[in-house]
């Protein structure tokens, strides 16, 4: 019957072991590097924590910093005001880029011809890639000389590097809202602004926090734009007045890494634990957050 | 669509069959396959109904950027009836429904000419808010388009954006046992919409648009995604619906035509020089002549199924 059917490439050949052989390799290699990147991954934060581990106490998160002068009992001292500051500063730089963020994401994926969209679009990844120490020396220019520095002035650097950060990555959700949401609204005889605020945002909150997180997580570690706007700070009293310059974790460890001192590097090593926990509870209550709130949406409460 | 029996669906009786054929010979023989005639035996003679006119639609033009979609398209759409509009892929039906409430002004580089009058407004004139001509003239996509809200939120997004917040539950309830949804739902108003059905989605976007008690109501193709019995429930609905609105459908599914339209508009595809495809009008009468009768030949091959 079948006789005539030519069978030949139906047995294991040569050709097969060559391709068995190309297939272990690109497996291995690719399975080789995604391990590479998780293996820096654990050992950075595990030497940052083993080294900071021993800084870590309660008055490490209480009390603020304090001047020794060398000479007997050395005083209980923390990262206190350190961890307020930066809140403070991260606060109110996320309270300045995540309007403009998300109205520019609006605009660029709602509003803006099309061709505007990607010469902007393009613009804003260009805005992504300058170097936080640029956009110091920018604010320190404009605001700073001549004015003093501020610990909202270190906000509004920081601002400047979240907004492409949060614009890009909203853009990127509200594009992936259907249509046919907007012509169900539009139908109903609601205006485009309403159409945008009360089905298309709702929609993309999960990529709106997480745009945010990321922006968050992002600037709370720069260190270069504080240096300029927000390092003349008294690192042993509790302050709360964004109008003067704050501490923060990324100038505490900064100076204290500088420091001929083994004690202050211990501390520097603990706020860079307390640096990472702090990104990390972020990421994972923004996690949580958008996740309820695409169940929410869904209906799966 | 296959070819289920959906005469009982319309409460067609089926003595009436005999009652149906005054078609000519030729085009008869071709409905015995394509078009139950008993679909259209129980239709009362159209002059017999009311023709008040609710839409004008006078040489209407429509291209995006500079490609015409549809050309030169004028008849007349009356009050409380269902005009069905029906025609091959691409023939510019769902262009020509969506001129009806300017939802076409969302797209770029789109142009209409001509004129589509509204109880004697013109809807394209300069000095018309298209968000106005929408609160009049709701419309039903192909496919559900429930907002992930819960299902009250749906029904109640229309009022809420027109400022009807007074007894906003008793608006929602009316507008679910207008759309014969309500008996399904009442239980679990809080659920979101996703959870239901297909076709209960679809009744959900006719309830939603119930809910701003507009003029007119646009489908484009309502049960296009929906199972026959889901399609059914809709076509039952469309009948309802009928007394108190106008309803303009959309649909590629002549069966479907022939058992809800009172008036039937054939579209087609013509063919002008440099290869210029665009929609023309090519007949428009009420719907029993449409499928039995057809004056142009080209409506002829399109009802007995010869293409499209």
């Amino acid at each position: 019957m079948s006789t005539n059917i030519p069978t030949a490439d139906l047995f294991r050949s040569e050709h097969m072991r060559r391709r068995t052989i190309v297939n272990k390799i690109v497996e291995g290699a690719a399975s080789v590097a995604a391990l590479l990147a998780v293996a820096v991954l654990v050992i950075v934060v595990a030497s940052v924590v083993s080294r900071g581990w021993g800084a870590i106490n309660v008055d490490f998160f209480t009390k603020t910093q304090t001047l020794y002068s060398g000479f007997g009992p050395r005083p209980a001292s923390g990262i206190g005001n350190a961890i307020v500051g930066t809140l403070i500063i991260i606060g109110i730089a996320l309270l300045m880029a995540l309007p403009v963020g998300i109205l520019t994401a609006i605009y660029l994926n709602e509003l803006a011809p099309r061709k505007l969209a990607s010469v902007l679009t393009l613009a804003f990844d260009v805005l992504n890639g300058i170097p936080a120490i640029v956009l110091g020396i920018f604010v320190f220019v404009f605001v700073v000389v001549g004015h003093g520095q501020a610990a909202w002035k270190a906000s509004f650097a920081l601002a400047i590097l979240m907004v492409p950060l949060i614009a890009r990555s909203t853009q990127e959700v509200l594009a992936l809202v259907p249509i046919s949401m907007r012509e169900a609204s539009l139908a109903l005889g609601a205006a485009k602004w309403r159409t945008t605020l009360s089905v298309v945002l709702p929609q993309a909150v999960g990529g709106i926090v997480t745009g945010a997180t990321l922006a968050t997580a992002r600037a709370a570690g720069e260190t270069a734009p504080l240096l300029f706007t927000s390092a003349l700070y008294s690192a042993d009293t509790m302050s709360y007045d964004p109008r003067q310059p704050l501490p923060s974790i990324p100038m505490f460890i900064f100076t204290s890494a500088e420091q001929a001192d083994p004690y202050l590097h211990q501390q520097a090593w603990g706020a860079a634990a307390v640096l990472v926990g702090i990104i990390l509870i972020a990421s994972l209550i923004a996690r949580w957050f958008a996740d309820r709130s695409v169940r929410r949406l869904k209906g799966e409460k | 669509m296959t070819d289920v029996n959906y005469s009982t669906d319309v409460g067609v009786e089926k003595q009436t069959e005999q009652a149906a054929p005054e078609a000519s010979p030729e085009v008869a023989a071709g409905l015995a396959q394509a078009i139950d005639p008993s679909l259209l035996a129980a239709k009362p003679p159209a002059e017999t109904l009311a023709r008040d006119r609710v839409f004008g639609i006078e040489g209407l033009t429509a291209s995006y950027g500079g490609t015409p979609a549809i050309r030169d398209v004028s008849f007349e759409i009356y009050q409380r009836m269902v005009t069905a509009i029906i025609g091959p892929s691409g023939c510019g039906k769902s262009t020509f429904i969506r001129c009806l409430n300017r939802m076409n002004d969302v797209i770029p580089n789109f142009k209409t000419e001509g004129r589509i009058l509204y109880h004697d407004v013109d809807l394209m004139a300069r000095n018309i808010d298209p968000v106005g001509v929408r609160r009049r003239i709701g419309m039903v996509f192909q496919r559900p388009n429930p907002f992930p809200k819960s299902i009250y939120e749906n029904i109640a997004y229309g009022p809420r954006i027109l400022g009807l917040k007074k007894d906003l539950d008793g608006r929602v309830e009316k507008a679910l046992r207008q759309a014969a949804l309500w008996d399904e739902v009442k239980d679990r108003l809080k659920r979101s919409a996703w959870s239901l059905s297909g076709g209960q989605q679809q009744r959900l976007c006719i309830a939603r648009c119930l809910a701003i008690e507009p003029d007119v109501i646009l489908m484009d193709e309502p049960a296009s995604a929906l199972d026959p019995i889901a399609t059914t429930r809709i076509e039952d609905l469309m009948h309802e619906l009928k007394r108190d609105y106008t309803i303009v459908v959309v649909t590629h599914n002549m069966q479907q035509a022939a058992r809800v339209a009172d008036m039937t508009a054939f579209f087609n595809i013509s063919k002008g020089g440099e290869g210029e495809r665009s929609g023309v009008l090519v007949e428009y009468d009420d719907t029993k002549t449409i499928f039995t009768q057809p004056k142009d030949p080209r409506t002829e091959d399109y009802v007995t199924g010869r293409f499209g």
